[in-house]
């Protein structure tokens, strides 16, 4: 499958991803490699499998619901590049 | 000093009172120091780890030490641990502080293990070569122009070089495996959901597992049967029981064992590597074993299934890094969503943005089901073949590795050149079965060769005492 810079574009914003010409360039090729390898799939027959949807076979974990510490606030937004005393602060949502 | 190149020898020289654990701890931050230049450490922490040892030999004098005091144990840089940088060899995690620890690593403190420092691996544990890491590339100690493998190349030349007793690392599609097979070492991945994830920076989490490196099998048993078992902050972990493996080794039965033709007769493989799994079978039937050839002509579908679920899962995952609650951020953005693209750009490498390209691709609307859901059919038919093949023979045998330790830059123009290098490891990730490598000879340039076994789910006790046997019988 080719994928196309016009394609790169969409999906790096669905990532919230950028590339420059360049980058984008060699993303597309990449890409397309990368895709046409992994189309050898289509030559197994899966037409009555159930596809596997989970890898561990413990159902319904339960457990208590109480309230614990987990974390505390200020362990919480210790990492935060930018914060307040009580909020995470990012940049201007609209302009 | 002697050289402590297994736990048994630390336990038997700290009971004869011959050293302790200052002594111990010492020796380790010597051959850290001497060894700086391959890179495996990214922080030693040396301080705490003095400290530590101080505490355990009061406790040992008190007889009220834990099963693995002595033991020094490095981490792989993908593992929180509290009050620690973890980057997980990424510039977008650059000078986050973990605020809690892993439960595998927690365990084994409980019981008096003594943590080093953290150890370098290719970024998010994206990688087969070490080389991919914002903290530069590891260098196998055997030789300094060949890759240790990865994505956990700097626990494996932690304990290649004695640089830790053993360590930690973690294995999606053979990030333990197969350094361990580069540098002559043991590696082990448990079964899928047998050790908890809680701490792991999650690359895919239906395949990522923690694993362990050492150079005795014993060891490597010993640290699994304490790390292993259920966690309540990890839902997918297993309930079923953990058995003491360590004290399991036990072996003197006849066995049947499985080795696949289409991984001993692949047009990758190294003869040297060919020759020595062979040899090792040969031992085997002579050793009155049944030793049996099986197809499995889907084999070569597990790799291209493995980077279909491994990059939609990692896509997912690395959503999480988007410069609001830690890490890196960009001091260029002019809005929240230039904010989110210009960090995520700039705090991930080229080989990261590729998969998070080709995880939101297969999952996209108009391809999931032709990519994702296909991936996921093959997924069970892998899984299902496996596990009935294990369900008829005890082990399936084959080479670790298709090739030894490459050199520097070999592979790095094309990246489907180096995901062929997991070329053996993947079906075991894919199956969630547990499998192991052992070191089995070199080959003419000196690097060494591993041997990979795998047996069924949850059947760890069984590989540990195979494994021990395999290392008599080719020794």
């Amino acid at each position: 499958m080719k994928i196309d810079k016009e394609s790169i574009k969409k999906i790096a914003h669905l990532a919230r991803l950028e590339f420059d010409e360049n980058s984008a360039e060699k993303m597309s090729k990449d890409m397309s490699k990368i895709l046409d390898w992994v189309e050898q799939l289509n030559e197994v027959d899966t037409s009555n499998v159930e596809p596997l949807t989970t890898m561990s076979s413990e159902v319904n974990d339960m457990r208590e619901d109480k309230v614990g510490t987990h974390m505390s606030h200020d362990e919480a937004l210790k990492n935060a590049p930018k914060r307040d005393s009580d909020y995470f602060r990012v940049p201007k949502v609209l302009e | 000093m002697e050289k402590f190149s297994s736990f048994d020898e630390i336990k038997k020289s700290l009971e004869k009172k011959e050293t302790d654990c200052r002594a111990i701890v010492e020796y380790y931050l010597k051959n850290i120091q001497t060894k700086a230049h391959l890179n495996a450490f990214v922080d030693v922490y040396e301080q705490s780890a003095l400290e530590k040892a101080d505490q355990l030999d009061e406790k040992i004098a008190k007889g009220k030490a834990g099963k693995l005091a002595g033991m020094v144990v490095g981490i792989k840089d993908v593992l929180n641990y509290q009050g620690q940088e973890a980057n997980a060899s990424s510039k977008i995690l650059k000078g986050y502080i973990s605020q809690f620890t892993t439960t595998a690593v927690q365990r084994l403190i409980d019981e008096d293990a003594i943590i080093i420092g953290r150890l370098n691996c290719d970024e998010f544990g994206m990688g087969s070569s070490n080389e991919n890491s914002a903290h530069g590339k590891v260098l196998n100690a055997l030789d300094e122009s060949r890759v240790p493998g990865g994505s956990s190349g700097g626990s494996a030349v932690a304990v290649q070089a004695n640089l830790c007793t053993v360590s930690l690392g973690t294995d999606t599609g053979g990030s333990v495996r197969q350094p361990a097979a580069f540098t002559g070492i043991i590696g082990m991945k448990p079964t899928y959901s047998r050790v908890s994830r809680w701490g792991l920076i999650a690359y895919a989490s239906s395949f990522d597992t923690i694993g362990i490196f050492s150079k005795t099998v014993k060891d490597n048993a010993l640290v699994m049967e304490i790390m292993a078992g259920h966690d309540e902050m990890d839902s997918t972990s297993s309930r079923k029981p953990v058995h003491p493996y360590s004290e399991l080794l036990h072996f003197d039965k006849k066995v049947k064992i499985a080795y696949i033709q289409e991984t001993i007769d692949s047009s990758a493989l190294q003869p040297e590597i060919k020759e020595n799994t062979l040899s090792v079978l040969e031992k085997l039937k002579a050793e009155g074993h049944e030793v049996e050839e099986v197809h499995f002509p889907l084999l070569k579908y597990a790799l291209p299934t493995y980077y279909i679920l491994t990059t939609a899962e990692a896509s997912s995952n690395l959503s999480r890094f988007d410069g609001v609650k830690y890490g890196y951020r960009t001091p260029n953005a002019h809005n929240l969503e230039s904010m989110y693209k210009l960090t995520r750009s700039e705090g991930f490498s080229e080989e990261v943005k590729r998969r998070i390209m080709l995880g939101t691709f297969v999952l996209s609307a108009s391809y999931y089901d032709a990519y994702f859901t296909k991936a996921q059919k093959v997924r069970r038919l892998i899984k299902d073949f496996s596990e009935n093949l294990l369900a008829d023979f005890d082990y399936i045998i084959m080479p670790t590795t298709p090739t030894t330790a490459f050199k520097f830059g070999e592979h790095s123009g094309d990246p489907v050149a180096m995901y062929l290098e997991d070329l053996f490891t993947v079906q075991a990730s894919v199956s969630g079965v547990p499998a192991i490598s052992l070191p089995n000879g070199k080959d003419k340039s000196g690097m060494p060769i591993g041997l990979q076994i795998l047996a069924n789910s949850f059947k760890e006790a069984e590989l540990y005492a195979f494994s021990n046997y395999i290392t008599q019988i080719t020794s």
